[in-house]
């Protein structure tokens, strides 16, 4: 392209379209299974049932905003334990940061949902207009009838796609069943339909049009990700010391300096992110490992080894330049940065476990009433005010008894509807705010001393499981 | 320059050209689509402060062509609210406090919505946590000037105490002893009041007080200084005093009396706040 001097160099360009061709092998058959397996978790996840009780609702995994509280199974995460969605995400990034300085872009390249639906909608396209040839003929084709119609055709199998991504999306919000009959049926809120609209309309975008455009421009992963590779992690490469000098005309003179490469262009014409592995790692590179795929398939055609593309390790370069076998994958894998993360993955895990097993089934928390600091009574005495909260995790109602301790004389006065005196009824997953008054006598050291230590106990009368607070009872000092 | 492509050696880049101090500007093009995602703000953000309030002008913002405001977003979110408390609020301001049952919604409704009241219209002399002050009333404590009963708490919320606004009001004096009796008698009335409240006194002295308190102050306070509440006369034998205890505050208060005031809030809020102020008076600890 020859510019006058005065055109200034274009700084914008437009997307290079880009047309996978189709491929086949033991990495394409994995995304397959993958791409199943995440899809059908996705979708399917929000109709799973689980018995909770009479009270609590039945879908499997739950997240009730209007209720604060998470469901996953036999897990009720209430707001103040949102520390164990804390810890699953601090273990999710840590998980993360171990795969990729193993195994490079794994995530990116199998399980990330822009490269899963990006998959599934060019499965779609090929379905309909054909495989990578066909496909640059349509695109280079003039607007026709037949154009038109698999395009459009195209565009309404993503958008049903799309739809029912967007649609699943809510299903984890509410009751799936119900909510997809009211959505069904016109009924739902109106936030239902426009998180739909927007999810299908990303998801119709993305994997229709913007495909790696996303991974080049709007993600940071790959930017941030290159930070966890080092010479041992194994990735997606060409071994340019066997491949180069590559060249197509086997026969002709000099071919047998030739390397193996015999630059069939495979490699390239695969590839989702349109690059070509033989420049380097490359920061589009998704490592998809189609590319491994599709000169396998070539290599066993021209009767060479396999695996001229291949997931390895840049530090055996030297190794296999010279002839010798790579080190094997463990020696790779198993090196103090992944060994570090693994541990802190593991503790963090054992850690989230542990506090899920001791977990109290009685919750409660004790808040001292501050203003005022105490009251005085006519007789003289000193009266604290507590409002203890106890959280009924269960999926029945429970009584519980309010209780003290103390090494100085006090006495409790629960503010009771019930019967029994400091009996107080929790119903099935609820928090109830009991008020509490603790009272010292004018006579009574705890009346005249600033503070005294005190603890107060709630008991499940049921199970006699209790549980125990410590605070302060305030006197005049 | 004929050609104005120039290539960067390390990294093969083309360059835009532009040079400072030898270092050149690698050409790293944008993607087209981003340009036209800004392109998009703009016009978006164009429409943005036609459509919404947006530019100031000396006395008020435009007001943008779709007429929002956050103040009657405000007032209808208010709206609403209140519309959907109607019936609740309704049964509350009709009810009879005494045989609302606690765990009733309108109940409840009225402990949680009296709290929001007091705060905003009784905290400024009782507190924040209804503790009183000195000569304003400590609300969570057993003794009560005129009633700790539901219905006495409500007529003292709705009539005031001693304010001229209210024909209804509760009302009583206490005459300024200063101008009835000597120094030594207020003195000896003072030890009197120390000895029944079980206070450090001076017995010689109290025995004087006791006549002069059987003569003066009984009509209100009781033969023991018990109090009566028809007339908001303190108890005077227990440990809770509104002004003071000690015989400073009890000679100021004898001399000069007292007189507390507080404002009708029939005249300022409505029956349901009202009511509801009373239900939650009446549950910090003290209710009767």
């Amino acid at each position: 392209m020859t510019k006058s001097p005065d055109t200034p160099p274009a700084l914008y360009v437009a997307r290079e379209p880009i047309f996978p061709r189709r491929v086949k092998g033991s990495f394409r058959t994995l995304k397959w299974w993958i791409m199943g397996v995440t899809l059908a978790i996705y979708y399917l996840t929000p109709f799973l049932r689980w018995d909770r009780g009479p009270n609590l609702p039945d879908q499997a995994v739950l997240i009730d905003l209007a209720g604060r509280r998470f469901y996953f199974f036999w897990i009720e995460i209430w707001p103040h334990e949102f520390y164990f969605v804390a810890g699953l995400l601090i273990m999710a990034g840590l998980g993360l940061f171990l795969f990729t300085s193993a195994l490079g872009r794994v995530w990116c390249g199998y399980a990330c949902p822009q490269t899963v639906w990006t998959d599934l909608f060019i499965l779609v396209e090929r379905w309909i207009e054909g495989d990578r040839n066909a496909r640059v003929r349509l695109w280079n084709a003039d607007w026709s009838a037949r154009k038109l119609r698999l395009r459009v055709t195209k565009w309404i199998i993503w958008f049903l796609i799309a739809l029912a991504t967007g649609g699943a999306w809510v299903f984890y919000f509410a009751d799936a069943p119900t909510l997809l009959v009211d959505l069904i049926t016109l009924n739902a809120p109106l936030i239902a339909y426009s998180t739909v609209l927007i999810l299908a309309a990303t998801t119709f975008v993305f994997g229709g049009f913007m495909r790696e455009q996303v991974c080049n421009y709007m993600c940071p992963w790959p930017r941030i990700q290159a930070a966890m590779m080092d010479n041992d992690t194994l990735t997606v490469a060409y071994r340019h010391w066997r491949g180069e000098p590559r060249g197509k005309h086997r026969k002709a003179a000099g071919a047998e300096n030739l390397g193996d490469c015999i630059d069939c262009m495979a490699c390239v014409n695969v590839c989702p992110a349109g690059i070509d592995i033989r420049d380097g790692q490359q920061m589009e590179c998704i490592t998809c490992a189609l590319c491994i795929d599709a000169c396998d398939e070539v290599m066993e055609k021209i009767g060479k080894p396999r695996g001229l593309i291949d997931y390895l390790a840049l530090a055996d370069e030297e190794r296999e330049t010279a002839g010798a076998v790579p080190r094997p994958i463990l020696s790779h894998v198993l090196r103090p940065r992944t060994i570090l993360y693994t541990g802190m993955w593991s503790l963090i895990g054992v850690a989230l476990i542990y506090a899920l097993f001791i977990r109290s089934d009685i919750d409660l928390t004790v808040e001292p009433v501050r203003n005022p600091q105490f009251v005085t009574l006519s007789d003289g005495s000193v009266r604290n005010t507590y409002t203890v909260r106890i959280r009924n995790l269960g999926a029945e109602d429970k009584t519980f008894r309010i209780m003290l301790t103390s090494d100085e004389i006090l006495r409790i006065t629960v503010e009771t509807e019930g019967p029994n005196e400091g009996h107080v009824i929790v119903p099935a997953n609820e928090t109830l705010a009991a008020r509490v008054y603790v009272t010292a006598r004018p006579q009574d050291a705890a009346a005249k001393t600033e503070s005294t230590d005190l603890r107060l106990w709630v008991e499940d009368l049921e199970t006699d499981s209790r549980a125990g607070v410590a605070t302060i009872f305030n006197g005049k000092g | 320059m004929a050609d104005n492509k120039d290539r960067d050696d390390v990294t093969g880049i083309d360059t835009t050209g532009h040079e400072w101090d030898g270092i050149k500007e690698l050409n790293n093009p944008l993607p087209r689509w981003w340009l036209w995602c800004f392109y998009g703000t703009i016009v978006w953000g164009i429409a943005y402060t036609i459509a919404y309030p947006a530019w100031p002008l000396v006395n008020a913002a435009t007001s943008g062509v779709l007429g929002y405001s956050t103040r009657a977003e405000v007032a209808e979110q208010i709206a609403a609210v209140d519309a959907q408390n109607a019936e609740v609020s309704a049964r509350l301001a009709s009810a009879d406090l005494a045989t609302l049952a606690p765990d009733d919604d309108a109940h409840r409704y009225g402990v949680a919505g009296g709290a929001s009241v007091f705060l905003a219209h009784c905290s400024q002399c009782h507190g924040s946590g209804a503790a009183g002050a000195l000569g304003y009333p400590n609300l969570l404590d057993d003794d009560w000037l005129w009633g700790g009963e539901l219905d006495a708490i409500e007529y003292t919320v709705r009539h005031g105490i001693r304010n001229d606004v209210d024909p209804d009001a509760r009302w009583s004096e206490m005459p300024a002893f200063g101008e009835i009796f000597e120094d030594e008698e207020i003195a000896a009335t003072v030890e009197y009041v120390l000895s029944i409240s079980g206070q450090d006194h001076d017995a010689s002295l109290a025995e004087q007080g006791a006549t002069l308190f059987e003569e003066q102050c009984t009509a209100c306070h009781g033969d023991a200084g018990e109090g009566m509440r028809d007339l908001g006369a303190p108890r005077l034998s227990d440990a809770i005093w509104l002004y003071g205890g000690d015989r400073e505050a009890l000679t100021e208060t004898i001399t000069y009396s007292r007189f507390g005031v507080m404002p009708p809030w029939g005249q300022r809020l409505d029956e349901a706040e009202i009511k509801a102020v009373t239900l939650y008076l009446h549950q910090l600890g003290g209710g009767e």
